[in-house]
């Protein structure tokens, strides 16, 4: 930068090169960071840029495999939170972690409140150290008060006055903002501006640029877990942020078959769900891949299950061929011809400790069954049909689903699904966590789907993924509809606009 | 603002108080039955005497519970401890009482170290360890004792008067209970370890993320419990004079109905011992005012019962009330 340092001081924190995988995962290909003192450094990128891994690896949290982690120019490694805390570094989460039954005051000194001689807490001075802190943050909570029953915004600030009362040099916020009203933020970024003044290094991870550009001075950019770029505020703008951010090449890792678009099989009108969602309309036709874009948390997942049934939603209609299709009945999507391949496989699609036959005839047990029995042959013979047409790579129908591999577990998830025949499929982060070679596998089969004329509904926060796979692409921000893009309008910059920036339109 | 505090500072006496009343209610009751409940020396003594065990271990669960946990082998522990009592006074004769109280609640302090240590290093609950090694503690107890017992003539005079003495009309038995109250009550308002036994059971997550020591803390937590229900295993051979081996049987149940009737929530994070005794006090006393009053037996369990749900229901009640309350005052201020 112009003004010259005669003797620069070293960073406040620096990461170089840092490298984290969990397996065969890689998590963080090569974390770069330099936090200087005074600054807030904005950090931007995709969903799984690698952004929460570096933060965790800071907070010490996870253990980086390889890389250097210096702080005030002394290289250190942290094995625990309190090391990480001891060392001056202070972590605000996007949903705050305190004690419900607590008060404030207790909440912010817990594990180190002032004492006097004999090792007893006096509880004056840590509630006059509380409302000095408040005071100087300039926000009015109660000290006394209990936890429970605070805004998000309110255990933020909470927070922050824990960190501040650590006299904490480095702080990090990771996306503090995405639960706030528009008074809450604009009191988070006075607080900043004041940390900041006070020459603290502060670390804004965000995905609403418009924020990156009004509170920020510094930016980096992260893709697919390793640093891309450093730049002034100043000296970028939102499009050359967006194309750092997207800048690849959609590989040939998505065969996607030509189908014949049919009839429309899905239609919703207007679903809202107040705090979600709201006025989400669209529809999915047979043989027709719908691509869901947007970052996590936008509500797509919500609007999924709202679909099928297993939440409830307040206004709107949701049709199939034509017929009403009543909410909150899953039982009765299903049997109209609905599957969901939920997000999260373990916890939702599978029966871990059950064997893969049990898994995939889950869904058509009451098919199965003769004489009201379950029998272990016809379950069998079933499992057997998915398991090979779906390449499933297991030891043997019995064993447990849990012991599979996350590709083949969705497969598995899949193949349950497939065997109740829908019409309508929606797959939700079809390959979160599935290695390279089986995520081309889920996508052939995908769009063979497609290709049998199912109506594909498919929610991924894998950019590539979905312009790779989809014939239309739906985008959703906090909570609303915002773009629609045809298969060949859609590039990674206009869908990625659609899914962080807020719409110039006045309401 | 303060309105608020104010309301909740009487919220948490409001519990006490009530206790307090229903603790009166039933007094004066039996009494009016019957004057000697209160008014004859054996009644006033043993109102306040027969609490004081339960009181202990009440205080020792009421911990456990509040880092979120529970501990079922208090029972066992009783028992081993008050046969442990008995055996020493037999088998080492002249050893000093002092000496029998402290090796009844270090023997107490290991037991209660085993459950801790399994809990924390196996990760396995503790409603399921603790279970187990209340059988485990049992067992090893019939195995020692077999079939025979120890007797009031196996202790000495010093000690079994003990059991009924009292200084200024007071039981000792109650001094030792309230005075090992207050010090661990003290001890749990007043200095940082009290206090995480707080945040672990509020929030086990957010306690590591502070970097608090759990697992110390839950150990610690019941190695307490363990201690205080060696200690009242000695009392009880002190109080009774007779021990078998089934002697406890129940109290893990009893203690658990005291801390929740005293408002220590289940789930941990809530409470204070104070609310436990007092719930130990009110147990007991309903026990015995029962029969006074003319109530079956079988109603007079059914009668704590009623207690236990009615306290957690009303806890319920009031949680919700408040916590509607809270956010109104966020919305207030925002």
């Amino acid at each position: 930068m112009e003004d010259a340092v005669v003797t620069p001081s070293p960073p406040a924190l620096e990461l170089e090169r840092v490298v984290k995988s969990f397996g065969p995962v890689v998590a963080l290909r090569s974390g770069s960071l330099t936090m200087r003192r005074g600054s807030i450094h904005a950090l931007v990128g995709e969903n799984g840029a690698g952004k929460s891994t570096l933060v965790k690896i800071v907070a010490g949290l996870y253990r980086r495999d390889s890389g250097e982690l210096r702080l005030e120019g002394e290289s250190v490694d942290f094995t625990s939170t309190s090391q990480s805390k001891a060392a001056g570094i202070a972590v605000i989460y996007q949903e705050p972690t305190l004690f419900p039954d607590l008060t404030v005051t207790e909440n912010i000194f817990m594990g180190r409140q002032p004492t006097d001689r004999i090792g007893r807490i006096d509880r004056r001075a840590m509630r006059a150290e509380a409302l000095e802190i408040f005071e100087r943050l300039g926000v009015a909570i109660n000290p006394d008060r209990v936890v429970e029953g605070l805004s998000i915004a309110d255990q933020q600030l909470i927070e922050i006055a824990k960190a501040i009362s650590l006299d904490a040099r480095v702080m990090i916020m990771d996306e503090p903002t995405a639960a706030l009203s528009g008074f809450e933020v604009e009191r988070l970024f006075a607080v900043a501006r004041s940390l900041r003044d006070e020459d603290r290094a502060l670390l804004f991870i965000s995905h609403r640029f418009d924020e990156v550009f009004e509170l920020c001075d510094t930016v980096t950019v992260m893709r697919d877990g390793s640093y891309i770029d450093t730049l002034p505020i100043d000296e970028t703008s939102v499009d050359e942020l967006v194309s750092l951010m997207v800048g690849r090449d959609v590989t040939e890792m998505y065969p996607k078959l030509p189908a014949d678009v049919g009839d429309v099989v899905l239609e919703v009108e207007g679903l809202t769900r107040t705090g979600v969602f709201r006025d989400i309309s669209f529809s999915v036709r047979a043989g027709e891949i719908v691509g869901l874009a947007g970052l996590v948390g936008a509500g797509r997942s919500e609007v999924a299950r709202a679909v099928f049934g297993v939440d409830r939603y307040e206004a709107g209609s949701v049709r199939l061929h034509g017929r009403p299709l009543p909410g909150g009945n899953p039982r009765l999507s299903t049997a109209r011809g609905v599957a969901l391949v939920p997000e999260d496989r373990r916890k939702q699609g599978l029966v871990l400790d059950d064997g893969v036959s049990r898994n995939i005839t889950l869904s058509i047990r009451s098919r199965l069954a003769k004489w009201g029995l379950l029998w272990s042959g016809l379950e069998n013979e079933a499992a057997k049909v998915w398991a090979s047409r779906l390449e499933v790579k297991t030891a043997a129908l019995d064993a447990e689903a849990g012991t599979l591999s996350g590709g083949n577990q969705q497969k598995l998830v899949l193949g349950k699904w497939l065997a109740t025949e829908p019409k309508l499929l929606i797959v939700d982060e079809p390959t979160r966590g599935i290695d390279v070679g089986t995520k081309a596998e889920v996508h052939r089969l995908i769009s063979t789907l497609a290709q049998q004329g199912i109506a594909i509904l498919m929610i991924s926060s894998e950019l590539p993924e979905v312009l790779g796979m989809a014939d239309r692409v739906l985008v959703m921000r906090e909570g609303s509809l915002t773009a629609e893009f045809s298969r060949d309008e859609a590039t990674p910059e206009n869908v990625m606009r659609a899914a962080t920036v807020a719409q110039e339109v006045s309401r | 603002m303060s309105a608020a505090t104010s309301y909740l500072k009487s919220l948490g006496k409001a519990r006490e108080l009530g206790i307090v009343i229903a603790l009166l209610l039933v007094i004066a009751a039996a009494t009016l039955r019957n004057p000697n409940f209160l008014f004859s020396s054996d009644g006033f003594r043993d109102l306040l005497l027969t609490p004081s065990l339960l009181l202990l271990v009440a205080v020792g669960q009421a911990v456990v519970i509040i880092t979120r946990n529970i501990d079922l082998s208090v029972s066992s522990v009783v028992g081993l401890s008050a046969y442990l009592t008995g055996r020493l006074f037999i088998d080492v004769p002249g050893i000093p009482i002092v000496a029998v109280i402290l090796a009844g609640a270090a023997f107490g302090a290991v037991l209660g170290a085993i459950n801790g240590l399994l809990i924390a290093f196996a990760r396995v609950p503790a409603l399921v360890i603790t279970l187990g090694t209340m059988y485990i503690y049992r067992g090893l107890n019939v195995a020692w004792a077999g079939s025979s017992r120890i007797n009031a003539s196996d202790l000495p005079l010093g000690f079994r008067a003990l059991g009924t003495q009292q200084v200024l009309g007071i039981p000792v038995l109650t001094i030792i209970a309230v005075v090992v109250l207050v010090i661990v009550a003290w001890y749990l308002r007043n200095m940082r370890g009290g206090r995480e036994f707080y945040a672990i059971g509020s929030d086990p997550d957010a306690a590591h993320l502070y970097g608090l020591k759990v697992t110390r803390r839950i150990v610690v937590a019941f190695v307490l419990s363990g201690a205080l229900s060696g200690l009242a295993g000695v009392l009880f051979a002190a109080r009774y004079g007779t021990v078998s081996s089934a002697a406890g049987t129940g109290w893990e149940l009893q203690a658990i109905g005291a801390a929740v009737i005293g408002g220590v929530a289940i789930a941990g994070g809530v409470g204070t011992l104070w609310g436990a005794a007092l719930g130990a006090f009110l147990l007991m006393t309903i026990n015995r005012a029962l029969p006074i009053l003319g109530i079956h037996d079988f109603w007079s369990r059914a009668v704590v019962g009623v207690l236990i749900i009615g306290a957690i229901v009303l806890d319920r009640v009031l949680a919700v009330r408040q916590s509607r309350r809270l956010v109104a005052e966020r919305e207030e201020t925002a």
